[in-house]
C-alpha cells in the first residue's frame, strides 16, 4: 500500500482551534504542502496575524513570529531585509491586511519585498465575533452593520489584489478560493507558485484566498460554500492578475523617463 | 585617533555602524532626519540595508522583524513618532528582543515644534507602551557622549535582550562637535542568538511571540521580565556629579542632557561670583534612575533645584529620591525655548536669597 | 484497492468530505468523538477511487489516502 496523501511535515501535529468547516485549516495545509514540496521548511519564517489564525505559530512547523495587528508585512520586511536567505511569509485575515494593515501591505508590495502574503478573505471579522470587514459584501449582515452593509454609509468592499495591481513594482498577485475541491486544487497551484517565486528571489507574491466563515455567517459549512460561490466570486474575480515577466528585474530608469515600459 | 567634526545625528548613525548595526528602519521627522539620510548614504559602503518605512508604526514593526532574526537593528525618531512606536516597543520588550531606539526630542505635546525640549522623560521612563515593561533610557549631554552611549546601547540591548533608548534633544541632534569614533566592531564577534528566527534546520522551531492567553504563562513572562529589570537596576545606573565634593552644599542642581551642560556653566558662574557652594547632579541613565546616588548627594544640600526643558517631568523622580527630606524648586522652559546660563543663574540666585 | 483512513480524533464533523466524495464512500458516525463531534467514516470503502478529493477538502487534515497497484490520477495537485 502506498500513501498518496498524508500529513505534511510543515504542519505540527496539533489539532487546530478553527471551527468545523473553516477553510483556515485547508489553507494552512496548502501552505505546508507548498513548503514541503519546494523543500523550504527549514528556511521558512512565518508571521501570524491577529485574527482567528493568531495561533498559527502553533500550527506551522517552522520558525514563526507573532505580529501586531496589521503589521505583519512590516515585520516581514524587517526579517527579509535583515536575512534575505529566509523564506518569509505572512498569513493574514481581512481585518489585519485590509483595514488596520492597509498601509503596511501597500508599501511592502510597492517596495517589492520578496515575501509571500497569504490573504484569507472571508468578508467578516471572525475572531472578535463577526463584525464588518473592509471586504464585507453589500447587504451582508454583521454585528456592526446589523441592517446589512450599506454602501452609501459604509462604502463598497475593497478588492485588494486589484488595488495592489495598480502598483508598478513587479509582483505575483492571484485570487483563488477554498470552498470546493476544484478551487482548492487551483489555490494549491497559486500558493506553490508564490513560494517558488520567492525561492527564486523574484518578487513580491500574494495569494488572496476567498474563504468561508460558517460560524459568523450563521450558516452550515455547506451553505457557506454556496454563499461564497454565489455572492463573493462575482465580486472578487478569480485568477492570476499579475506575474513578473520572465526577464523582469527592477529597472533603473533613465533620468528623463517618467513612465517606464 | 583623530577627532572628526560631526553633526549629532550623523555621529549617532556612525556610532551605530561601528557597534555592528547594518539595518535601519525609520521615517523622516525633524529634528532627526539627518540620521536616516546619513545612513542611506553610508550603509551601502558597509553592506548595510536602509529602508525608509511608510510610517513610524511600520518602522518599529520592521525593527521587531529584524531583531527577531538576530540582527542589530536601529530606528530613530522624534517625540510624535516615538508615540506611534509605543505598541511596537511593548511587543519587542515582551518578546525579549534587543533593539536600539533613538528619540531626538522636540517640543510638544501634539505636533508641537521642531526645536529642542526634554518633555518626553515621563513617556520614556514611566509610560510609552502598555503593560509591565521598562525601557532602558540613556541621556547623553554632548555629541561625544551620544556616540559612546550609542555604542554601549547595542551591547546592553544584546546583554539583557531588551529595548534600549538613547534620548537626546534637538540640540544634541543638530549641533556639530568634534568626536572620537569607536573602531568598527567585528560582525563575526557579536553575541550568539540561539533563540533567533534563522530557519528551523536541525532544531525545533523558534517562536517570537508576545501572546499569552494562559494567565499563568502571562504572569510568568511578566516576572521573567521583572527579574531582568531588577538586574539592570542593580548594575546599570549611571550618573555624574560636578562640584559635589564639599560636605555641605547650598543648592544641589539636578539636570540631564543639554540642560545639564547649561546648568554647569550657570553653577560655575554663581559659585564664583556669589561665593556659594553649589553642586550639580547629572543622571545619565534615566531608567534605571540613580535614586540612591542622588539621595546621597541631596543629604549634603539645603535645597534642590531641578532644571528641565519641560514643565516638570524628571522632578517627580527627584521627589521620589529625597522623599520629602529637602525642599525642591523647579525651573523650566519648554516649547523649544532653551534656558540660557543667565536664565538658570538668575533662578539660582532667587533661590539662594 | 484504494482506501482512506480517517483520524476520528481530528475530525470536527464539518461533512465537507461527505459532500465532495463522488462515490459516496463516507458517512457520518452515530457516536460522538472525544471532542463531541460526529466524525466521518469510510462506510463504502470498496467504492473508493483514491481520488483524494475528500483529503484535499478536509480542513483538519484528518484523512490519509492509500493506493495499491493501478492508481488513476484525475488531476495534478
Amino acid at each position: 500500500m502506498k500513501k498518496i496523501f498524508g500529513y505534511p511535515e510543515s504542519l505540527t501535529p496539533s489539532h487546530t482551534h478553527y471551527c468545523p468547516g473553516c477553510t483556515h485549516g485547508t489553507i494552512h495545509r496548502l501552505v505546508a504542502e507548498a513548503l514541503d514540496e519546494l523543500g523550504l521548511r527549514e528556511r521558512a519564517a512565518g508571521i501570524a496575524p491577529v485574527g482567528c489564525s493568531v495561533l498559527a505559530y502553533n500550527y506551522f512547523n517552522c520558525d514563526m513570529f507573532e505580529a501586531a495587528h496589521g503589521r505583519a508585512p512590516a515585520v516581514a520586511t524587517g526579517a527579509k531585509r535583515c536575512r534575505p536567505d529566509l523564506i518569509v511569509f505572512t498569513y493574514q485575515g481581512d481585518g489585519d491586511l485590509a483595514s488596520i494593515g492597509m498601509a503596511e501591505i501597500i508599501h511592502a508590495a510597492n517596495r517589492g519585498e520578496k515575501i509571500t502574503v497569504i490573504f484569507v478573505n472571508n468578508a467578516i471579522y471572525g475572531m472578535t465575533g463577526g463584525q464588518m470587514a473592509p471586504t464585507t459584501m453589500p447587504g451582508q449582515v454583521t454585528t456592526t452593520c446589523p441592517a446589512g452593509r450599506n454602501p452609501s454609509h459604509e462604502g463598497y468592499p475593497i478588492r485588494m489584489v486589484e488595488l495592489l495591481n495598480t502598483l508598478r513594482t513587479p509582483a505575483f498577485l492571484a485570487r483563488v478560493a477554498a470552498h470546493t475541491p476544484r478551487h482548492v486544487i487551483a489555490a494549491k497551484q497559486a500558493i506553490r507558485e508564490a513560494f517558488r517565486l520567492q525561492a527564486e528571489d523574484r518578487c513580491f507574491t500574494m495569494v488572496e484566498v476567498l474563504s468561508t466563515c460558517p460560524t459568523n455567517w450563521g450558516m452550515t459549512a455547506a451553505e457557506a460554500n454556496r454563499w461564497l460561490h454565489e455572492n463573493m466570486i462575482p465580486y472578487y474575480p478569480l485568477g492570476v492578475l499579475k506575474r513578473p515577466a520572465a526577464d523582469e528585474t527592477p529597472v533603473r530608469e533613465a533620468a528623463g523617463s517618467l513612465i517606464g515600459v | 585617533m583623530a577627532k572628526v567634526l560631526m553633526k549629532g545625528c550623523e555621529a549617532i548613525g556612525e556610532a551605530a555602524i561601528r557597534a555592528g548595526c547594518r539595518n535601519f528602519f525609520g521615517y523622516p521627522i525633524t529634528p532627526q532626519t539627518e540620521v536616516p539620510e546619513y545612513l542611506a548614504k553610508r550603509f551601502p559602503e558597509v553592506d548595510g540595508v536602509f529602508v525608509q518605512a511608510e510610517s513610524e508604526v511600520a518602522a518599529i514593526n520592521m525593527l521587531y522583524g529584524g531583531a527577531g532574526v538576530g540582527k542589530r537593528v536601529l530606528t530613530t525618531s522624534s517625540s510624535p513618532g516615538i508615540s506611534l512606536m509605543a505598541e511596537g516597543v511593548s511587543y519587542i520588550a515582551t518578546c525579549h528582543l534587543p533593539v536600539v531606539i533613538v528619540n531626538i526630542v522636540r517640543a510638544g505635546p501634539g505636533l508641537g515644534g521642531i526645536l529642542p525640549a526634554q518633555s518626553d522623560y515621563l513617556q520614556a521612563t514611566k509610560g510609552h507602551g502598555h503593560g509591565d515593561y521598562k525601557l532602558v533610557v540613556l541621556a547623553p549631554s554632548s555629541v561625544q557622549e551620544a556616540v559612546n552611549l550609542m555604542y554601549e546601547a547595542f551591547e546592553l540591548a544584546d546583554r539583557y535582550l531588551t529595548p534600549v533608548m538613547v534620548i537626546g534633544d534637538g540640540m544634541i541632534g543638530q549641533m556639530m562637535e568634534p568626536v572620537e569614533i569607536p573602531p568598527m566592531r567585528d560582525l563575526a564577534d557579536l553575541p550568539a542568538k540561539p533563540w533567533a528566527i534563522t530557519g528551523a534546520k536541525g532544531r525545533k522551531p523558534n517562536i517570537v511571540n508576545s501572546l499569552y492567553l494562559s494567565e499563568a504563562a502571562c504572569n510568568a513572562n511578566n516576572w521573567k521580565m521583572k527579574a531582568k529589570y531588577d538586574e539592570i537596576e542593580k548594575k546599570e545606573k549611571r550618573w555624574e556629579t560636578y562640584g559635589c565634593g564639599a560636605r555641605e552644599l547650598d543648592v544641589l542642581v539636578v539636570a540631564y542632557g543639554t540642560m545639564a551642560r547649561i546648568c554647569n556653566t550657570a553653577v560655575a558662574e554663581v559659585q564664583a561670583s556669589d561665593n556659594r557652594k553649589i553642586g550639580l547632579f547629572r543622571p545619565i541613565s534615566l531608567w534605571p534612575y540613580p535614586y540612591e546616588a542622588l539621595a546621597k548627594e541631596a543629604k549634603k544640600a539645603k535645597r534642590i533645584l531641578v532644571v528641565e526643558m519641560s514643565t516638570g517631568q524628571m522632578v517627580e523622580d527627584v521627589k521620589l529620591a529625597v522623599l520629602g527630606s529637602r525642599p525642591i524648586d523647579f525651573y523650566g522652559l519648554t516649547g523649544g525655548l532653551v534656558p540660557s546660563p543667565d536664565d538658570v543663574a538668575e533662578n539660582l540666585r532667587k533661590i539662594l536669597k | 484497492m484504494p482506501r482512506i483512513v480517517v483520524d476520528e480524533k481530528r475530525c470536527k464533523g464539518c461533512e465537507r468530505c461527505v459532500e465532495v466524495c463522488p462515490q459516496g464512500v463516507i458517512s457520518m458516525s452515530k457516536q460522538l468523538n472525544e471532542k463531541g463531534y460526529f466524525f466521518a467514516m469510510p462506510t463504502e470503502q470498496p467504492r473508493c477511487l483514491g481520488c483524494a478529493l475528500c483529503a484535499i477538502n478536509c480542513p483538519d487534515v484528518a484523512i490519509e489516502v492509500f493506493v495499491h497497484g493501478t492508481h488513476y490520477q484525475f488531476f495534478t495537485y
